[in-house]
């Protein structure tokens, strides 16, 4: 369960988030819709913690993302944008690192690790060192990497972004997994198809400022596009009009 | 405690399977010293053995004109042959390089001679020529001989005693010892273990900030439930172990290598046993902390690996400074500058290395303040790594 409440975040003079406030909840998918530079990056990045926001309040299962970080970072698996492997590393010890870092114990980790590996159908290039991998067996290893501890929240920056057919399927596969075991699964892009595809929840986000949060039937309604496309270009404007 | 094992483990694993930081912390940096050292010394005892042995060919224009002297210079191990033509063509010849030296010796010279007149003799030779200013010298320093013997045989014909030429008696009365004498030249070398020390840990350096932002693996690093404290301590810890590891290596390539270099024919006998391989350790080691802080923090400010490297290289040289300065000013050790990093250790190794008593106070002093130095910079990049600008 994630809530976000009037988050604000400048860098400079450049006000990258103003106000967003909105919700994910668990066993459902979360996504956050915006063109490039909208803010969605930057609030996703307050949320795993790495930034603190200027105003505003944020939480995960109830931890403050800036008072409580430590917990929740705990029960939250994060999939930055462009997350890099250590080259040197197999597949498996990058895994096997992080799992040792979030805190397993030490005769679990193998096991847990053999878990996920099969979850995400890695199992071929595991034992392999991540150098020269594809972007898409990147992904995935990161991906498993991020949820070798049973985080409750899931947070992915644009987890689709350069992925091939096959690779995206996989993906959202996974992800549809994730919400059957009931986590809280928020995700960003700014592919309108891929959001409405899977998502239960939409936040568009446009500016810095959020535009709607609803289900896809209900940003149909609100907006007056039986098109998705148009409702999210439609949405976009609203704000620009405010 | 476990999360900083797992850091540290994580990391030097990484890195020994890493073929540039293996070659700067294992090949580099240990080796680098020894066989620039072994090659110089083994040069320079080369050349001033060569010297004396050798003889040398004197190219001499109008040998007709002074018998004598060319016997006497022949008897002085040098070889007289026919020189150039004239005197342009010996200058020539001297400017392009195809002879060292040229002695001309002008028609008037048994003349002169005879009437006890100072008798003129040219010695043409390139003096910006170093090796050619050691032949010149050597010619030189015959013909002063034979000057010598000269002006004594004059003054004997004359009833007087050449004794009366040499109003001073100087006699150089050297106190040095070899094992003293070997401390100058081995005082160079502290700067090589600090090199290599440093050159060991530079690439896990790099990796702590810059390295891990350019892969994109530090951001969701810091997304893990840990502490950024520990995450950087245990990078800098595996930094340290990779820098004692060279440090190690270096003094040992080092050992060994004095044993390939001819030091006693310099009147040099280096004091560097296995024991003072193990103290020169520790002597050194307390500046590891301090490296390895250094470089770590200088690397945090840079945007890329590339630019990290720029730096850290200007880093490397920055040991010398106090060295140099000291060295330039030559300043006998003082209390003060223990409280210098590197300068306290330079100056320590080489008593050690003179096998002159080593002053405890000193030594006390610089192992505290190099340790608490090394204290407040990783305190310094534990503050930095917090900080939220390290993304970006």
């Amino acid at each position: 369960m994630i809530k976000i409440a009037g988050l604000s975040k400048s860098f400079g003079n450049v006000h990258a988030v103003r106000g967003v406030s909105f919700e994910a909840s668990d066993g459902k998918i979360t996504g956050l819709l915006g063109p490039n530079g909208a803010g969605k990056s930057t609030t996703l990045r307050v949320l795993y913690t790495v930034l603190k926001p200027d105003e505003g309040a944020a939480s995960i299962d109830g931890h403050d993302v800036v008072d409580n970080s430590l917990d929740a970072r705990r029960v939250t698996g994060a999939l930055p944008h462009g997350a890099g492997l250590y080259p040197h590393l197999t597949a498996r010890e990058n895994i096997a690192y992080y799992a040792s870092l979030c805190g397993l114990q030490r005769k679990d980790i193998p096991q847990k690790v053999d878990s996920i590996i099969e979850l995400l159908e890695i199992q071929d290039f595991a034992h392999r060192r991540t150098k020269g991998f594809s972007h898409g067996q990147r992904t995935k290893v990161a991906l498993a990497r991020a949820l070798v501890h049973d985080p409750q929240n899931v947070i992915l920056d644009e987890p689709s972004n350069g992925l091939d057919v096959m690779a995206t399927r996989s993906l959202r596969d996974l992800i549809l997994k994730l919400k059957d075991t009931g986590r809280c699964v928020l995700f960003s892009s700014h592919v309108m198809q891929e959001v409405a595809a899977l998502c239960d929840d939409i936040v568009i986000i446009a500016n810095g400022q959020v535009a709607i949060d609803d289900s896809a039937d209900g940003i149909r309604e609100k907006t007056g596009c039986n098109d998705l496309e148009d409702a999210f270009v439609e949405a976009i404007q609203m704000v620009a009009r405010d | 405690m476990r999360t900083l094992f797992t850091v540290f483990r994580k990391e030097v694993v990484d890195n020994f399977r890493d073929r540039r930081t293996m070659a700067s912390a294992l090949l580099m940096g240990p080796l680098f010293g020894p066989i620039l050292f072994a090659f110089v010394i083994n040069l320079s005892v080369e050349r001033s053995l060569s010297d004396v042995e050798k003889s040398l060919e004197v190219p001499i224009l109008g040998v007709e004109h002074a018998p004598n002297l060319v016997r006497y210079l022949e008897s002085k191990n040098l070889d007289i042959i026919a020189g150039p033509e004239t005197r342009e063509l010996a200058i020539e010849a001297v400017t392009a390089g195809i002879h060292d030296i040229v002695v001309v010796i002008p028609e008037n010279f048994g003349a002169q001679l005879t009437d006890a007149m100072p008798a003129r003799i040219e010695l043409i030779s390139d003096q910006a020529n170093t090796t050619a200013d050691r032949d010149a010298r050597r010619v030189r320093n015959a013909l002063r001989n034979y000057n010598d013997e000269l002006a004594t045989i004059r003054l004997l014909a004359r009833g007087v005693s050449p004794l009366v030429l040499r109003p001073l008696n100087i006699d150089d009365v050297d106190v040095s010892t070899a094992s003293g004498r070997s401390g100058i030249l081995l005082g160079m070398m502290s700067y090589f273990f600090l090199f290599a020390m440093l050159m060991g840990g530079m690439y896990l350096a790099i990796d702590t900030t810059a390295g891990e932002r350019e892969r994109g693996s530090l951001e969701p690093l810091l997304t893990l439930p840990v502490t950024r404290d520990k995450l950087i301590l245990g990078k800098i810890i595996a930094t340290c172990v990779f820098m004692a590891l060279s440090l190690m290596l270096s003094l040992t390539s080092f050992f060994f290598a004095l044993k390939f270099m001819p030091l006693e024919e310099l009147g040099m006998t280096p004091n560097f046993g296995p024991d003072v391989v193990g103290k020169s350790f520790l002597l050194l080691a307390p500046f590891i902390l301090i490296g390895a802080s250094v470089m770590t923090l200088v690397a945090s400010f840079t945007k890329s690996y590339k630019e990290a490297q720029t730096w850290l290289s200007v880093v490397l040289l920055a040991p010398t400074l106090p060295i140099l300065i000291v060295s330039l000013l030559t300043l006998r050790p003082r209390l003060e500058f223990m409280f210098i990093p590197s300068l306290s250790q330079h100056l320590l190794l080489i008593d050690l290395i003179k096998n002159e008593p080593v002053n405890t106070a000193h030594l006390a002093i610089s192992v505290t303040s190099t340790l608490l130095f090394g204290a407040m910079l990783t305190w310094l990049c534990a503050r930095l790594y917090r900080r939220e600008g390290l993304l970006v």
